[in-house]
C-alpha cells in the first residue's frame, strides 16, 4: 500500500494535528510567534500551582486544546447566563452555518497550502454550485440529490478547467502572488458576470421545504436544515478520514505541508493538483447547495461566504486541511451563539472579527504550526 | 423595452453619447475620484510593497467622519475636512499597527476584512451613520446638510471662474476641484518619490531586511505609507460623498477597492502618472457601453450590468497573464513577485 514516496512521508505525516476534539495536541516546540493562550490563566486559577504549571505547559504546547477548553468555557457561560435551551439551539443553527464554512474552508486551504494561491474566486464556486443545482432540481425539475451531485461534478470540473487554462501556465510562468490574487478577483468578477447573464440578480430558491420542522428535545430544527447539518458532518467525516488515512489524502497534505519536497519523495505532484481542484470544486459546489438550500440563491451569495470561510482557512492554519474543517465549524457556532448576546444583524460581523483578532494574536492559526508568517 | 425599429440599427453607438455633457462630467469625476484611490494604492502597492486591500474602509472611514462632524457635531464643513483626514490616518494607523508585522498575503485579508467590519459597522449603528439610509441631513434640521458649504462655494466657483461656459452644468466645480486635487497629488507623490523618503519606502519594497540592516525602522516607514494613502482614500471619500446626496454604506463594499486596483494595474505599477490615464480609461470605456444600442432582448439592463463586470474581470485577467505591469509600469520595478 506504500506506493511512491508515501512510506518516506507517513512518519511525518503522523505528527500532522489530530481532527480537534481528540484531545491530543500536536507537540510543538515553543518559539517567539508562539503566544501563550491568555485565557489559559483563569481557566486554571483554581488548580494547584504544580499542576497548573503542567496544564500551562501542555496548553502553550497544544493550542488545540486550548481553543477546544475555550470554546467550553464560552459555552458553559452562555449556559448560565442565557439558559441550555437557547445555547442548543443556535448551537444547532451554527452547525448548518458551520458545516458550510468547514466545507468551503477545506478546499480552500488546500488551494492555499499547495499553490499558494490566494484564491478570491472561491467563493464564487459557491455560487456556481447552488445555481448549478438550482437548474437541475428547479429548471429541469429533477430530485435535489441529482441536483448536489450535478451540482459537485460541474464545480468540480470548473476548477479543473480554470487549473488547466490559468493557475497553470501561471505557475510555469512563475507569477508572483499579488498576480495571482489579482487574477482570482477577476475570474471571480467573470464568474459572477456569467452567472448574472443566465440567471439575473432576482433571489431564487431551491425546491426545498423550508416550512416544515422536527422538533426533539424542545429543540426546533427545520427539516431541510436538519439534512443539511446530517449532511455536512458525514461529508466532514468521510472527508477527514480520506485525509488521513487514504493515500491521495496523504499526498494532498505532503503537498500542502512542502511540495518540493513531496515531489523529491516521487509523488507524482501534477496529478495530486489536478485531485486538489476536483476535490476542491466538488467541495465547494456542495457547500453552495447547502448554503442555498438553507437561505436563498443570488448572484453574491459565495462572495458573502467568502471571507467568513476565509477566516476559518487562517483560525485553522493555512494549509491544514484539519483546521480548516474543525475552524469551519467552530465560527458557524460562534456566529449563531453570538446573536444570544447581540444584535442578530451584527452577526455576519463576527467572522471577520474572529479573522482580524487571530491574524493579530496567532497569525498561523489556533491550529497551525509557527512557521514564518 | 422593445427596440423601435426605425431607430438606429443594433450595435450602432447613439449621438447621445456626444450631447450629454452632464453624463460625460459624471464619469469624469469618477474617474478623478478613483485616481486618488489608486494613488493612494499606488503608494503602498507599487512603492512600498504593502498590499492594501482595504481602500474601501478609509473612504468610508473619511466619508462618514466628515459626514458626522458637519451634521451631528455642527462643525463646519472646512473644519471638518481636515478632521476627517486625521481621524482616517488614525484608523490607518490602528489598522496598520499590528496588521503590518503578517506577510503579505495575510496582510491583504486582514484589511479587506477590516474594510467589511467597516460596512458593516455603518450598515448597523443606525444611532451614528444611519444604517442603510445612510447619513445626508440632520434629523431634526432637514436644512443642516454636510453638502451646505459645498454647494455654496460650488455655485461660487460656476458663478465667477468658469467663463468660458455661459451655463455650466451642477457638477461641473466638482469636476474642476477633483482633478484639481488628483493631478497636485500625482505631482507631490512623484516628487516624494525622488527624496531620500521615497529611496527608503523603495528599498523597503525590494528588501525589507536589508533596509532594516541599514538603520531604517521599516515599520514606520509602511506606517507613513499606510497614512498617506488613509489621506488619499478619505479625499476619495469626501469627494464621493459629494458626488451623491448621501453617505450610503453600500458605497464602500469590497468592489469599490478591486476597481481601484484595476485602474492601478492598467495604469501599471510604480508609475504616479501612470493612474490618471488608467482611472480615465476604465470609466469611460466602462460607461461608454452605456451608448453602444445593444438591443433588448438579449440585451437587458441586468445582462449589460453582468457584461461591464465581465469586462473587468477579464481586462484584471488578461493583463495578469500578458502585461502585468499594465499600460506604463516598469517591468524593473515590480513587487509582483515573492
Amino acid at each position: 500500500m506504500y506506493a511512491d514516496g508515501a512510506r518516506f512521508l507517513a512518519p511525518r505525516l503522523r505528527s500532522k494535528p489530530p481532527p480537534v476534539g481528540t484531545g491530543r495536541g500536536v507537540p510543538e516546540a515553543p518559539n517567539e510567534i508562539d503566544t501563550p493562550v491568555m485565557e489559559a490563566g483563569h481557566l486554571t486559577d483554581a488548580a494547584p500551582t504544580a499542576m497548573r504549571g503542567r496544564l500551562e505547559e501542555r496548553l502553550r504546547q497544544s493550542p488545540a486544546l486550548a481553543a477546544s477548553l475555550i470554546l467550553i468555557a464560552i459555552f458553559i457561560a452562555l449556559v448560565i447566563g442565557e439558559g441550555l435551551h437557547d445555547v442548543l439551539q443556535t448551537t444547532v443553527n451554527g452547525l448548518s452555518l458551520g458545516a458550510i464554512y468547514a466545507l468551503g474552508a477545506v478546499g480552500l486551504t488546500l488551494v492555499y497550502g499547495i499553490l499558494k494561491l490566494t484564491n478570491f474566486a472561491h467563493g464564487d464556486f459557491l455560487t456556481f454550485g447552488a445555481y448549478m443545482a438550482y437548474l437541475v432540481n428547479v429548471t429541469w425539475g429533477a430530485p435535489l440529490v441529482v441536483a448536489v451531485f450535478w451540482a459537485m461534478a460541474a464545480t468540480a470540473l470548473l476548477g479543473l478547467l480554470f487549473e488547466r487554462t490559468l493557475w497553470g501556465p501561471m505557475r510555469r510562468r512563475r507569477a508572483g502572488f499579488l498576480q495571482l490574487i489579482l487574477m482570482s478577483i477577476g475570474l471571480a468578477f467573470l464568474l459572477r458576470a456569467v452567472i448574472q447573464w443566465f440567471w439575473g440578480t432576482e433571489i431564487r430558491s431551491l425546491d426545498v421545504d423550508n416550512t416544515s420542522s422536527v422538533e426533539f428535545l424542545g429543540l426546533r430544527v427545520g427539516e431541510t436544515e436538519l439534512i443539511v447539518i446530517v449532511v455536512g458532518i458525514v461529508v466532514i467525516a468521510a472527508v477527514g478520514l480520506m485525509l488521513r488515512y487514504s493515500l491521495l489524502g496523504k499526498r494532498m497534505r505532503a503537498l500542502s505541508d512542502d511540495l518540493d519536497l513531496a515531489e523529491t519523495s516521487g509523488i507524482d505532484t501534477k496529478r495530486v493538483i489536478l485531485y486538489t481542484w476536483i476535490f476542491s470544486g466538488a467541495l465547494a459546489g456542495l457547500a453552495g447547495v447547502m448554503a442555498a438550500a438553507t437561505t436563498n440563491i443570488r448572484p453574491e451569495l459565495g462572495f458573502e461566504l467568502l471571507l467568513p470561510i476565509f477566516a476559518a482557512v487562517i483560525l485553522g492554519g493555512i494549509g491544514d486541511a484539519f483546521g480548516a474543517l474543525a475552524a469551519g465549524m467552530v465560527l458557524g457556532v460562534m456566529t449563531e451563539w453570538s446573536t444570544l448576546l447581540i444584535d442578530a444583524r451584527w452577526k455576519v460581523a463576527v467572522g471577520f472579527v474572529v479573522l482580524v483578532v487571530v491574524l493579530i494574536i496567532r497569525p498561523q492559526g489556533i491550529f497551525g504550526k509557527a512557521k514564518a508568517i | 423595452m422593445s427596440v423601435d425599429p426605425t431607430s438606429v440599427a443594433p450595435l450602432a453607438v447613439t449621438f447621445e453619447a456626444l450631447t450629454e455633457p452632464a453624463f460625460w462630467i459624471g464619469v469624469g469625476v469618477i474617474a478623478g475620484i478613483y485616481t486618488l484611490l489608486a494613488l493612494g494604492l499606488q503608494v503602498n502597492v507599487g512603492f512600498t510593497g504593502i498590499v492594501n486591500f482595504g481602500q474601501a474602509a478609509f473612504m468610508a472611514v473619511g466619508a462618514y467622519a466628515m459626514a458626522i462632524l458637519t451634521v451631528k457635531a455642527e462643525i463646519n464643513f472646512w473644519l471638518a475636512l481636515p478632521l476627517a483626514v486625521l481621524i482616517t490616518i488614525a484608523f490607518g494607523l490602528l489598522v496598520g499597527l499590528p496588521a503590518l508585522r503578517l506577510r503579505a498575503d495575510y496582510f491583504a485579508i486582514a484589511t479587506i476584512a477590516m474594510a467589511e467590519v467597516v460596512r458593516i459597522f455603518a450598515q448597523n449603528a443606525r444611532g451614528l451613520t444611519g444604517g442603510n439610509q445612510g447619513i445626508s441631513c440632520a434629523e431634526d434640521d432637514p436644512t443642516l446638510c454636510y453638502f451646505n458649504e459645498w454647494r455654496e462655494a460650488s455655485d461660487w466657483i460656476n458663478d465667477n471662474l468658469v467663463f468660458f461656459w455661459s451655463d455650466p452644468e451642477d457638477l461641473f466645480p466638482l469636476l474642476l476641484v477633483v482633478w484639481a486635487t488628483a493631478i497636485a497629488a500625482t505631482f507631490a507623490l512623484t516628487y516624494f518619490t525622488n527624496t531620500p523618503w521615497g529611496r527608503v519606502l523603495r528599498a523597503v519594497r525590494e528588501d525589507e531586511d536589508a533596509a532594516m540592516a541599514l538603520g531604517k525602522r521599516t515599520l514606520r516607514f509602511k506606517l507613513q505609507s499606510l497614512a498617506l494613502s488613509a489621506t488619499l482614500g478619505a479625499i476619495g471619500g469626501f469627494f464621493f460623498a459629494l458626488n451623491l446626496a448621501a453617505v450610503y454604506p453600500i458605497n464602500f463594499e469590497p468592489l469599490v477597492t478591486f476597481f481601484a486596483f484595476s485602474v492601478l494595474i492598467l495604469g501599471g505599477l510604480a508609475n504616479y502618472k501612470g493612474v490618471a490615464v488608467g482611472a480615465i480609461l476604465f470609466w469611460f470605456v466602462l460607461e461608454g457601453t452605456r451608448f453602444i444600442d445593444l438591443p433588448d432582448p438579449p440585451f437587458t439592463e441586468t445582462r449589460i450590468a453582468a457584461l461591464r463586470l465581465a469586462i473587468t474581470g477579464l481586462l484584471l485577467i488578461g493583463l495578469m497573464a500578458f502585461r502585468p505591469q499594465g499600460l506604463f509600469g516598469k517591468k524593473e520595478e515590480m513587487v509582483l513577485g515573492e
